[in-house]
């Protein structure tokens, strides 16, 4: 009966990952779109900024993780907002599944068709501001937690906006402030081992943000969903 | 035997009170029929007996215990149809009733027997973006036989159905009422269906 019950716990937040991704593979415009912004940001800014080596690699990590963190919250906008027009989150509401899972299942769902391209991709913009070696890996490791921990915290700000038309300013605000610490240390780690001094602590704080968001954040979603949608 | 009672029951929207002091009771067997014009908030009364609408004042009770305390078994008693079914335009009928599997409890009846007694098999690979409002509609009714829920509330459920879709309706209900089944219903067509029925008049 107990192994039943843990299957079933499990099924409703499978069901909502496998449905969220078969969206994304039918319709990939909204998983590109993030994409394209993180790349034009990062490609753009060294034409900008000045094309000494020294300079890249000094705006390097700083400019990839806020190209990171605009993209993933362009891409949070919609995060809900479908759900909500069409009526299936009344039906998530409704449904016996705990909607906190439900939620959680919404936010990895969103980890992997945004947060996992961008990890996938930053190695290739990382040479581009000629980053050494080591960097490109703290740069992906930083990135790791920390998309994990927008699409978490995201949710929150996007499940409390479902009912605000056209609310992307007002989901900024939100979030931002949460997301200061992840840009913060993600960018400040990444510029720490380009001079090779030590980068665990910063690694520690942001995999200790994110374990953070993943317990608190799918209860904080279920609750702004139950709230909103009213 | 199952019943489904509110009492002194208030919904309040921004300034305007949609009910106040209601009450109502309705056993198996029995349609609840809502009516009123629109905008008088018969689809809040709807929500707020699917718990999806926190009621200002009263409390709903399944077989006299509140339902505040039994939440997860009384999701699994309701399915609830409304004007916005639910359904992903993306995706076709097979994969958007898959994924309502996953939900809630749902009877041992075969997907392809409930597409096919809608008349809906001919259309089931097609993206539901691609049907139109009253094929939706009758998409919508293959979530009241998948369910195993024995409280269906629904929100209009003639509305863009043409006439064979609407004999449907009021044929499925006349089944599910007389499995024992609880139907609460909105709707500005007439229901015929032929059970004990409640009246709540709003506005």
């Amino acid at each position: 009966m107990s192994d039943k019950g843990t299957s079933n716990l499990f099924s409703g937040f499978c069901a909502v990952v496998r449905r969220d991704l078969l969206l994304s593979w039918k319709r990939p415009g909204d998983m590109l779109n993030p994409l394209f912004f993180f790349l034009m940001v990062c490609t753009l800014f060294p034409l900008a900024g000045g094309p000494t080596a020294e300079q890249l690699q000094l705006s390097g990590p700083g400019v990839m993780w806020v190209g990171a963190l605009l993209a993933t919250l362009l891409s949070l906008n919609s995060l809900f907002v479908s759900d909500y027009e069409d009526g299936s989150l009344d039906q998530l509401i409704l449904s016996q599944q705990p909607l906190p899972l439900l939620a959680l299942g919404k936010s990895a769902a969103h980890w992997l068709t945004n947060g996992v391209p961008l990890v996938l991709i930053s190695p290739l913009i990382s040479v581009m501001f000629q980053m050494p070696v080591q960097t490109i890996t703290i740069m992906m490791v930083t990135l790791i937690f920390g998309t994990i921990s927008l699409s978490l915290l995201g949710a929150i700000g996007s499940a409390l906006t479902i009912g605000a038309h056209r609310a992307g300013s007002l989901l900024s605000l939100l979030i931002l402030p949460l997301a200061m610490p992840i840009l913060i240390f993600g960018a400040r780690t990444a510029s720490l081992s380009m001079t090779n001094d030590p980068t665990a602590a910063g690694i520690y704080f942001l995999g200790a943000y994110c374990m953070f968001a993943l317990s608190l954040a799918p209860f904080a979603t279920a609750a702004a969903l139950r709230i909103c949608n009213e | 035997m199952t019943t489904l009672s509110g009492q002194s029951v208030s919904i309040i929207r921004g300034d305007r009170c949609l009910c106040s002091d209601l009450a109502f009771s309705v056993d198996s067997g029995e349609l609840l029929l809502i009516e009123g014009a629109n905008g008088s908030g018969k689809t809040s009364l709807l929500r707020g007996i699917t718990g999806l609408l926190t009621l200002d004042t009263g409390e709903l009770t399944l077989n006299g215990v509140p339902v505040t305390q039994i939440w997860q078994s009384f999701r699994g008693e309701i399915i609830w149809l409304s004007h916005r079914v639910g359904f992903k335009a993306d995706l076709n009928l097979w994969e958007n009733l898959a994924f309502e599997k996953h939900l809630r409890s749902t009877s041992n009846t075969e997907l392809r027997s409930i597409l096919k007694r809608l008349d809906l098999d001919q259309i089931a690979t097609l993206p539901f973006g691609f049907l139109s409002a009253g094929q939706g509609r009758r998409a919508g009714l293959a979530r009241l036989l998948m369910g195993a829920g024995r409280i269906w509330i629904l929100d209009e459920p003639l509305t863009n159905l043409d006439a064979s879709g609407q004999s449907l309706v009021q044929e499925l209900i006349t089944e599910h009422l007389t499995s024992k089944g609880i139907c609460i219903a909105a709707s500005h067509a007439p229901l015929e269906v032929d059970a004990r029925t409640h009246r709540i008049k709003l506005g």
